[in-house]
């Protein structure tokens, strides 16, 4: 199933995402009938169980699915919309065949019946149907809402140009809500979009070593190709370095997750895929010259996602601090014994 | 890592060297894993198996991968005893990482072989029983022929082992002279002719073990205890970031032990670990006389003094022993078609 699910996908992104549809979506918006197309193969249902409406894929299944998604910066919510509808599917809801989205942020008070307060940052918010966010800390409830029915709305897009916008909600009655199961905590959706961006990073990642490898094999000065030079050979090492372990980190993030994500994990994975993207970004700049530093030139839209993925739904930053807190609350003793078994209950 | 040849000896009774290899040469004939385990638990509890290292590591595999039965019989069960210590004779003092341009040579005499030149920076030597050494047996029109492995003993008349004191004056390192030392013919170890092949195998072994990245764990945890319970931000994220790069470093280092298991020659993932994990480990230092106003000291002090001033003065040396930064980047390089 994860190799057709790939395969299928890798195909259908290779025909569809060139860099002049990259481009398109950045000035023109929603791309419609790719989203059709992604939608009607079933793609953004494939984590909601099968009686939810979906495939019920776990998500090592679908790592290799959300990397395609940051590989060929795929402008559109797919991988949002397989976050969402499986945290439906994980209350018990049905998976929605349709555009949607999850704030992980947000001020919303619920009295049990209507909300009122904003969501912020909701990637592609304002072309999606529905939302899905999560309300309350003590105990926590999943709701339904539309963006379209928002009384106001505040638009804006990440570097890359990729929909990034808030929503404020009057006496909202949501058009669906249940509790959260007991195991997810009212993070779920943060941890689920720093596992997303995580492994959309390494997907961005390999395609720009893969690029710029290529690009420095042919581009010849003093005579030769300046992949001859140590110095840019040595660049590029530390770019695949950091890429491997990054990978390393993503898999294990994308293995251990079952019904709930595992923290220490995906906490690791989101540092080191963080750390990696500006490594990355940077050496590919320097090693493409000037023609990468051009629009027309298909190296931004990587770079310029890498420098938004790192820092939406916690920087490296902001995992390492809430990390090493409550790795010295533990203790130095707990260290090894919490490495070794993965376990981190923050 | 300590040197202590009554705890390698104590291990090795509970079957805890060799653990790979198979029973009927002393091992325990449990897969990589079950080794890596006990490995990477002694090397987090800071215990001192330097004496049997080497041996654990590389030797008793490449006995076992190229040796002959005799071979095997007589050296691998008092490795797996911990009875036995190796060293590896590589490096010359016109050979660093230019590791083919060795010159030390062994040249066939009657049914002996007959051993002149000079090893250096060879680690324990001064304590091992054997050295394995990459040497020069014929002359090759190809840069990487003519070199084999011979196992050494090393109380033959004609070998010559001088500690040197490293900067910290210890003295862990050693040259070692061959002045017309005779071998048996049994001392070449696998195939003539076949050595590079061989020291490039080994080296993967080499680099992608736990202590690659377990060498600074002592000091990782001593920050721990001395930052305390509430760390300030600066000491949160470091640990932190710490912390999320030595938990994949050894999923990488897994991912590796994986491959060599399934019989692969993964040189350049070793690689990658190998250089990722030494910029973790040389960055551990640095952050700790960052993150707190301890003075390093040798003469007393608290842990943290004294375990940042140790580590301080051996980081230099993670990204030489094992092949240098820079020959691990070219090898990285030259994975993605680069050269
Ligand atoms: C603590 C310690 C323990 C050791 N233990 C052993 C042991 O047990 N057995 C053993 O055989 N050896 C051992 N070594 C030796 C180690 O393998 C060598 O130090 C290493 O291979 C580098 O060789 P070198 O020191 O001669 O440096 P050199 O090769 O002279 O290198 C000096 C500098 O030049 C750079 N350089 C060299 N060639 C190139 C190139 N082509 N491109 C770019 N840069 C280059 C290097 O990266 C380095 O920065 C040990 C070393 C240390 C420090």
């Amino acid at each position: 199933m994860k190799e057709i699910f790939e395969s299928t996908l890798e195909k259908l992104l290779a025909d569809q995402v060139t860099l002049d549809l990259v481009k398109a979506s950045e000035e023109q918006g929603w791309m419609e009938p790719l989203w059709d197309l992604l939608q009607s193969s079933g793609f953004s249902l494939a984590a909601a169980p099968e009686e939810s409406g979906g495939t019920g894929l776990g998500w090592e299944e679908l790592n290799g699915v959300i990397e395609l998604c940051g590989r060929f910066c795929l402008p559109l919510p797919l991988p949002e919309s397989i976050l969402s509808n499986w945290l439906l599917g994980a209350c018990g809801l049905q998976g929605l065949n349709c555009a949607v989205s999850f704030a992980a942020e947000n001020s919303l008070q619920w009295d049990g019946k209507l909300l009122s307060g904003s969501v912020r940052q909701v990637p592609w918010g304002r072309y999606v149907d529905k939302l899905v966010t999560v309300v309350g800390s003590e105990s926590p409830v999943v709701v339904v809402l539309e963006p379209n029915s928002a009384a106001s709305s505040s638009l804006s897009t990440n570097l890359a140009g990729e929909s990034r916008d808030d929503f404020i909600f009057e006496n909202y009655l949501p058009i669906d809500s249940s509790a959260l199961p007991s195991n997810l905590d009212s993070q779920v959706l943060l941890k689920g979009g720093a596992m997303l961006r995580s492994a959309q990073i390494i997907g961005a990642l390999e395609e720009l070593l893969r690029v710029s490898a290529e690009y420095g094999n042919e581009r010849v000065q003093f005579g030769k190709p300046i992949t001859k030079f140590q110095v840019v050979q040595h660049q590029l090492a530390v770019v695949a370095e950091n890429v491997a372990a990054a990978r390393v980190s993503v898999q294990a993030a994308f293995e251990e997750s079952g019904s709930a994500f595992p923290t220490l994990q995906l906490m690791a994975a989101k540092i080191c895929t963080s750390d990696a993207a500006s490594v990355g970004a940077s050496t590919a700049h320097a090693v493409h010259g000037a023609i990468g530093f051009t629009q027309e030139y298909s190296l931004h839209p990587l770079t310029r996602r890498l420098w938004s993925w790192r820092s939406e739904y916690g920087s490296a930053t902001y995992w390492s601090k809430l990390l090493g807190k409550s790795i010295c609350e533990m203790g130095s003793e707990a260290l090894w014994p919490t490495i070794t078994s993965g376990d981190l209950n923050v | 890592m300590g040197f202590d040849a009554k705890f390698s000896q104590k291990l090795g009774a509970r079957g805890w060297i060799g653990m790979a290899l198979p029973k009927k040469y002393g091992g325990s004939d449990a897969d990589a894993f079950s080794r890596y385990v006990v490995i990477e638990e002694l090397l987090a509890a800071g215990a001192p198996v330097s004496a049997h290292w080497f041996a654990d590591r590389q030797s008793g595999p490449l006995i076992l991968r190229y040796g002959t039965e005799e071979q095997k019989e007589s050296y691998l069960p008092a490795i797996c005893r911990g009875e036995s210590y190796f060293c590896i004779g590589m490096s010359e003092p016109n050979s660093g990482s230019d590791l083919a341009s060795i010159r030390s040579n062994a040249k066939k005499v009657g049914d002996k072989w007959v051993l002149n030149g000079q090893k250096v920076w060879t680690t324990n030597a001064h304590h091992s029983h054997y050295m394995i050494a990459l040497v020069r047996t014929s002359e090759s029109e190809s840069r990487h022929g003519g070199m084999s492995q011979f196992i050494i003993d090393l109380s033959l008349p004609g070998v010559e082992v001088r500690p040197i004191k490293d900067l910290t004056g210890a003295e862990h390192f050693n040259e070692v002279f061959f002045d017309n030392v005779e071998l048996p013919d049994e001392a070449l170890a696998g195939s003539e002719g076949q050595g590079w092949h061989q020291v490039t195998a080994e080296l993967a072994f080499e680099r992608s073990g736990p202590e690659r990245f377990l060498s600074s764990m002592a000091l990782l945890k001593v920050m721990i205890d001395e930052v305390g319970q509430y760390p300030d931000a600066y000491q949160a994220k470091e640990i932190g970031r710490l912390t999320a790069r030595l938990l994949t470093l050894r999923n990488m280092s897994l991912s590796v032990t994986r491959q060599l298991n399934a019989g692969a020659n993964p040189a350049w993932s070793a690689s990658c670990v190998k250089d990722f994990g030494v910029g973790f480990e040389q960055e551990i230092p640095e952050i700790a006389q960052s993150i707190l106003e301890t003075l390093p000291s040798t003469q007393g002090g608290n842990d943290y003094s004294k375990v940042l001033a140790y580590l301080t003065q051996q980081a230099p040396s993670f990204s030489l022993r094992g092949g240098t930064r820079e020959i691990l980047r070219g090898i990285i390089a030259r994975g993605l078609g680069l050269r």
